[in-house]
């Protein structure tokens, strides 16, 4: 058992954002994510999150309704990588990750030895062991990402929940950053934009659109040139000529017109 | 804890990690019992350390003392209640400056950025020129109340347009130009230059009248928020990356936000009542704190205290010595000492972006 939406929907402004998603990813497994903008990934890793409450239906976590769980106790065991995580506090490499030991402390309780041993195996996984004395605003788009996923490690979670975290990223640490999830052992959901990288990396894959899961199952299942086609707009080719056979995405260009025209 | 590397300190882009919190507070516990000891002395009348300690030992009734009944009057009466007025404001301001700062996540952010300050000034004025409570009212009282409004407005404000963090500071700006106008309002149509003069002393912050029921009453309250506010310490080092990675690490945000501007309010309101807005030490202390203890509020809130206090104890002695017989606003000087401190302190953090 672990983290399920089941038919979580949930408006903004009028607008359905999510309607009736279902979600079970696969203890242990990396679950990628996809849809266009707009497409409701955000919104539902927020759900997942117990950030945002579905309007409808539940998200649970072995079982038990998210909303009825504390807060701290939802931390401990779902951990979140956000897009792009800035802050103004002049905070070191080692000080980002001490904080994924907040929802294991108590107030006033000063660091116990498991949350220092949490820390520096967060650290040493991330290979940040040698750069915990660096200042986060010296750090590379890459390197950050890298210490938003050592914090999150150091919460010890069995759900770990990413956001596009290759957004913004030279392709080097997208493969980078996409390695260092795949290899954990905690159950991943993984929003992306890029196809072929979810190919390369996910277990699973669930595609959305307009707020409804339209595919999901392995990536050569779903990555097909007629999902592509529906759901983006785009004329692609599909090929399984990836890394151990994975299906490569090369694309032609958009339905109403492109490169190489009609 | 052993497999943590570390860079050589000094090192460009990194910071020691061995941050020492323990030392700063006992340098700044030491510094505050020589600080008020030594500024009680200062002044018109010649009082030695050793009057002001037989003074304090009798009237805690150890015994007699030899100083004169005047001497004695000048210190128990007015220099020692002022003294610790200071240390007690300066520790308050800094505490609910930093506390704010992390809160909103914005680095202006100060103890009057929810418009306590002016809804206070707002509140004295009226009492003051209008006569609002019929003397019932004290200026305190007044001004207490003046903030408690001031503040409530600003919440529900907030609270109506969205109840973000950059909702609250812009209610805030909306509640401080407000009750500003009100307050220049009844001022230019209703005072006489007396007491033009009387308030303006006041707005610009004041510890000429210092008793010690404001000492009680501020140091009661000091010392409930900041118990509040270090029981919070680890939750206000969450909101670093924001309400949402907040909320990520387990933190109930919107009650988390209730309760500490809540407290910080209250401190700064019962502040504010007994001596007026003074500005910049809510400003500027915390950013010079962090640069001496790192951000960790377990360690930054206490050294943040300490500091105020030092601070506002100095500069309200320089403020009732330098012009002597006249005083100087102690919010003028706090300004005039501060800015070129604070200039330092940026000038000496400075970084490469």
């Amino acid at each position: 058992m672990t983290l399920r939406a089941e038919r979580v929907s949930r408006a903004a402004g009028g607008r359905l954002i999510l309607d009736g998603v279902n979600l079970s990813p696969r203890p242990g497994a990396m679950t990628g994510l996809l849809g266009p903008n707009g497409s409701g990934k955000s919104t539902l890793l927020r759900l997942l999150a117990g950030v945002l409450a579905p309007a409808s239906g539940a998200v649970t976590l072995d079982g038990r309704p998210l909303d009825r769980m504390g807060r701290r106790d939802v931390a401990r065991r779902v951990a979140v990588v956000e897009q792009q995580a800035d802050t103004q506090v002049e905070l070191t490499v080692l000080d980002v990750v001490r904080l994924g030991r907040i929802p294991h402390r108590r107030a006033w309780a000063p660091a116990s030895a498991v949350d220092e041993e949490a820390v520096a195996e967060a650290l040493a996984r991330t290979h940040l062991t040698g750069q915990a004395d660096r200042l986060w605003h010296t750090l590379s788009g890459g390197e950050r990402q890298r210490v938003q996923i050592a914090r999150a490690l150091a919460q010890r979670p069995r759900e770990l929940l990413l956001d596009e975290p290759t957004n913004h990223l030279d392709i080097q640490h997208q493969l980078d950053v996409l390695a260092l999830v795949a290899a954990l052992p905690t159950t991943s959901v993984v929003a992306l934009h890029d196809l072929n990288l979810a190919a390369m990396y996910c277990d699973h894959l669930v595609v959305l659109s307009e707020g409804r899961v339209v595919a999901s199952g392995g990536p050569a299942e779903v990555l097909t040139v007629d999902l592509v086609a529906e759901v983006y707009g785009v004329r692609a080719e599909v090929a399984g000529t990836g890394p151990g056979g994975r299906p490569h995405v090369r694309f032609l260009g958009t339905l109403t017109g492109g490169p190489t025209g009609g | 804890m052993t497999a943590v590397g570390r860079v050589a300190p000094g090192t460009p882009g990194t910071r020691a990690a061995g941050r020492r919190h323990p030392a700063w507070a006992a340098a700044g516990i030491v510094a505050l019992c020589a600080s008020v000891a030594v500024a009680v002395t200062i002044g018109p009348a010649d009082i030695g350390v050793g009057d002001v300690w037989s003074v304090v030992v009798a009237h805690l009734g150890g015994g007699t003392t030899d100083v004169t009944p005047i001497r004695d009057g000048i210190v128990w009466d007015l220099r020692l209640p002022r003294t610790l007025l200071a240390a007690v404001c300066g520790a308050g301001l800094a505490v609910c400056g930093a506390v704010l700062q992390s809160l909103l996540r914005n680095p202006l952010a100060d103890p009057f950025v929810l418009g306590v300050s002016s809804g206070a000034s707002t509140g004295a004025v009226l009492v003051v020129v209008l006569g609002v409570g019929g003397g019932a009212l004290s200026v305190s009282g007044g001004a207490f109340a003046g903030a408690v409004c001031s503040f409530a407005l600003v919440m529900l404000l907030s609270h109506s347009l969205g109840g973000t963090t950059d909702r609250v500071i812009l209610a805030g700006v909306a509640a401080m130009q407000l009750f500003s106008a009100l307050t220049s309002f009844v001022v230019m149509t209703a005072a006489d230059a007396e007491t033009t003069r009387g308030v303006l002393f006041w707005l610009l912050g004041s510890l000429g009248g210092a008793g010690w029921t404001d000492v009680w009453t501020g140091a009661g309250v000091l010392v409930l928020v900041l118990a509040v506010c270090l029981g919070y310490a680890r939750t206000l080092d969450a909101f670093a990356f924001g309400q949402d990675a907040a909320a990520t690490l387990g933190v109930r945000v919107t009650r988390t936000r209730l309760v500490l501007l809540c407290a910080t309010a209250l401190l700064t309101a019962t502040l504010v009542a007994s001596v007026g807005a003074i500005g910049f030490v809510g400003l500027v202390l915390p950013h010079a704190v962090r640069a001496l203890t790192g951000p960790g509020h377990a360690g930054l809130l206490p050294v943040c205290a300490l500091a105020g206090a030092v601070f506002l104890v100095w500069v309200d002695t320089l403020a009732r010595t330098v012009l002597e017989p006249q005083e100087v606003p102690v919010g003028v000087v706090t300004s005039l000492i501060g800015v070129p401190a604070f200039v330092l302190v940026l000038y000496r953090t400075r970084r490469a972006r």
